[in-house]
């Protein structure tokens, strides 16, 4: 046989290139089955989360609104005081958003930088039609305020139309014409804040999990199967209940007349003037966020134990280990996955959550999400949702791709 | 349960107690919010506690009350005799059976269109040859990651823009995306302990890849795709996020219902939909488990 020859399939061609082909068809055909669900979810999920990620820095809502104020806007230096020139502009936008009935839209964009701007705006438009040049006196003269150059500021800053307000607002810091990033002062911090108190509510519902979750997982994993297998319905029992449903559990539990407060007063260890407030306050969400969470520890927990020969144990005792070195120095540190996996996955729900805090949470058990939602539906600012969702979404990005470092999403298990 | 090893000292046994004492109390920590709803719901005053009547057990303190209400709450005549035109009056009439309704169209067109794709996703992810798996795959995975708020508000916007916000078709898509992830992990665990060489079998013997896909791959994984399916439906049957940002007051779903029955007009009703829900939630489970055991046998795993 001639070894130079390439070797050659069946029909003539080299093996290496029918191979190639061989492994082209079958990747085509891989990728083919996921296209699909792929296509799907980037054009309804990823793709929205996207544009909604833009609005977080970007808003030309004052830009288009105010047509002929916005290139005069541009070009001011932010300091110096406005021209004649640009009153006059200003008065020919606020007539034409008046007649297009727009200018609620502008008024709220204006106060969302400088508050207490929205009656400005909306007042002086009704009035525009009458207004007479001199503008800049005439406008002064109807309101002080167009005088302020913080007003002009604030309508420069809104023109931008890319601008990393909205981050700044959620950072509690201030974008300035003049001065760039300022902090808020400490008192009106408000988002940091609330950042803060997401990471530890999660932080302690995720060490609360760990607490109740090991000692059960390791029972699971211990016991002989057909025990553990009723068991594991107390466990999978709730996982599978609406969240709704525990949520109104916890509220009939946890309330100033519900169950657990019921019982201290008959026990007598409270009088029934001084019940507890259990619920609507930090407590109910941490309670309730617990309660909720803890199958998302247990399952991985128990996968992992469940893998650990019990002759390891019995072996360090054999060796002179006294049950609680046993414990610590072999049986956890093989635990470690199963504690990564839990945690984290209990920690990347948590601090996203938005339904158990906003039913049980009253004023101090509110998240992060609470605020978004509050944005959306409520206040309408729209773009600051969108700027406090970002920095919400990397944080959870963050973890998601630790999650997979560690883990790996693949090893992800449902009951 | 079995016994302790006669080496044991009196500080261990007691320990053994004490260790499986604290368990039960963990384990009714995670249970009684899920059986506390049961009895309440049969309160026959409009309070979310238990009456000094119901505790002496007295028959007068119980009532079916807020079940009745489920079935008569937003009908026109809610005191007509029984017959078919009170039954056709509470099916389209009653805010509750709309939920229900609602929330059993969305909940199994959504777990339709997962299932579908889902299956398909997970087949081709399992296939070595797939070329950037792991990016793929935490993408599809991501739903179920991404804080539901930011979803929705994304997807709100989105949806408005296209007009299918305030549809049915709107809210099936989102709980389709929020379900696939579940059927995809299912799924991909099923086919780990898939034997490719039976597909081989199958095209040596002279099968095409349809027919191998439905006669030899389809009936090993069903099981897997039948509980990823379900773990997709009960993902939108409890959704409330999406529901909230996208729906319009005609497709409230039952969570929906729920939501503003807990924040507006507390009312017991609430427990007794709870109550139906958790009977819900333990008939999907005992499914669930069935169709685990019959994959383990299936596979040849036999549970130790």
């Amino acid at each position: 046989m001639d070894v130079s020859q390439p070797i050659t399939a069946a029909d003539g061609t080299p093996l290496k290139k029918k191979l190639a082909q061989a492994m082209f068809r079958s990747k085509l055909r891989a990728t083919g089955l996921v296209v699909p669900l792929l296509a799907f979810v980037l054009a309804s999920f990823v793709f929205p989360i996207l544009a909604l990620m833009w609005q977080g820095i970007h808003n030309d809502t004052f830009a288009r609104l105010m047509p002929n104020l916005t290139e005069e806007l541009r070009v001011w230096d932010g300091v110096s005081d406005p021209t004649e020139e640009m009153y006059a502009l200003l008065v020919a936008d606020l007539r034409q958003n008046r007649a297009d009935k727009t200018i609620g839209k502008v008024a709220s964009r204006v106060n969302q930088e400088l508050a207490g701007t929205r009656s400005l705006f909306t007042s002086t438009a009704r009035k525009a039609k009458k207004l007479e040049p001199p503008f800049k006196e005439a406008l002064i003269k109807t309101k002080k305020k167009w005088g302020d150059i913080k007003v002009w500021q604030a309508m420069k800053l809104t023109n931008q139309s890319l601008t990393p307000g909205f981050y700044a607002t959620s950072l509690d810091a201030r974008y300035t014409v003049d001065q760039g990033f300022v902090m808020k002062e400490e008192k009106r911090q408000i988002y940091t804040k609330l950042f803060v108190r997401t990471l530890m509510i999660s932080g302690s519902v995720m060490l609360l999990c760990l607490l109740l979750g090991y000692p059960v997982a390791y029972l699971l994993a211990t016991l002989p199967l057909k025990y553990s297998n009723l068991l594991m319905i107390m466990v999978l029992l709730p996982f599978w209940t609406s969240l709704l449903v525990r949520t109104t559990a916890w509220i009939a539990i946890l309330q100033s007349q519900g169950v657990v407060n019921d019982l201290l007063v008959w026990i007598g260890i409270t009088g029934d003037e001084s019940r507890f407030s259990l619920i609507y306050n930090m407590t109910g969400t941490i309670i309730a966020m617990t309660h909720i969470l803890l199958p998302f520890m247990i399952l991985p927990l128990y996968s992992v134990m469940k893998t650990i020969p019990p002759s390891y144990m019995r072996a360090a005792r054999s060796l002179g280990a006294t049950p609680t070195a046993a414990f610590i120095k072999v049986y956890m540190p093989q635990t470690v996955p199963g504690i990564g996996a839990g945690g984290l996955l209990v920690f990347i729900l948590a601090i996203g959550y938005y339904i158990t805090p906003a039913l049980v949470g009253g004023q101090d058990g509110q998240l992060i999400s609470n605020m978004i939602a509050y944005h959306m539906q409520k206040s309408l600012n729209w773009s600051l949702a969108a700027a406090l969702g970002g920095l919400l979404l990397l944080g959870v990005l963050v973890l998601y791709w630790a999650y997979d470092r560690i883990i790996g999403i693949d090893n992800m298990k449902l009951g | 349960m079995a016994k302790l090893p006669p080496y044991t000292t009196t500080g261990e046994r007691i320990w053994h107690y004490a260790f499986r004492f604290i368990c039960g109390l963990i384990f009714l920590f995670l249970i009684l919010p899920v059986l506390i709803v049961l009895p309440l719901s049969f309160n026959v005053e409009p309070y979310f506690s238990f009456t000094p009547g119901m505790l002496s057990l007295d028959p007068e303190a119980f009532s079916l009350r807020w079940y009745k209400d489920i079935f008569r709450n937003g009908m026109a005549a809610p005191d007509a005799p029984f017959d078919m035109a009170w039954l056709a009056d509470t099916w389209n009439n009653a805010q509750w059976m709309r939920a229900i309704r609602n929330s059993f169209f969305i909940g199994i067109c959504a777990t339709l269109l997962s299932t579908a794709l889902g299956t398909l996703a997970a087949i081709g992810l399992s296939r070595s040859e797939m070329p950037y798996r792991r990016l793929v795959m935490s993408i599809l995975i991501s739903p179920m990651i991404v804080p539901l708020v930011i979803t929705a508000a994304g997807m709100f916007f989105f949806y408005s823009k296209i007009q299918l916000s305030q549809t049915y078709l709107g809210v099936i898509m989102a709980h389709a995306v929020l379900g696939t992830p579940f059927v995809i992990i299912t799924v991909t665990a099923t086919l780990v302990g898939f034997d490719k060489s039976l597909v081989r079998a199958a095209n040596s013997l002279g099968a095409g890849p349809i027919q191998t896909f439905f006669k030899v791959q389809m009936p090993l994984i069903i099981p897997g795709v039948i509980s990823g399916g379900l773990f997709a439906f009960i993902t939108s049957f409890d959704e409330v996020v999406a529901v909230l940002f996208l729906a319009s007051p005609e497709q409230r779903t039952i969570p929906r219902q729920m939501w503003s029955g807990i924040r507006e007009q507390i009312s017991p009703t609430i427990l007794a939909v709870a109550t139906l829900l958790v009977l819900l939630s333990i008939i999907l489970l005992t499914v669930i488990e069935l169709l685990r055991r019959r994959s383990e046998r299936l596979r040849g795993i036999t549970s130790s």
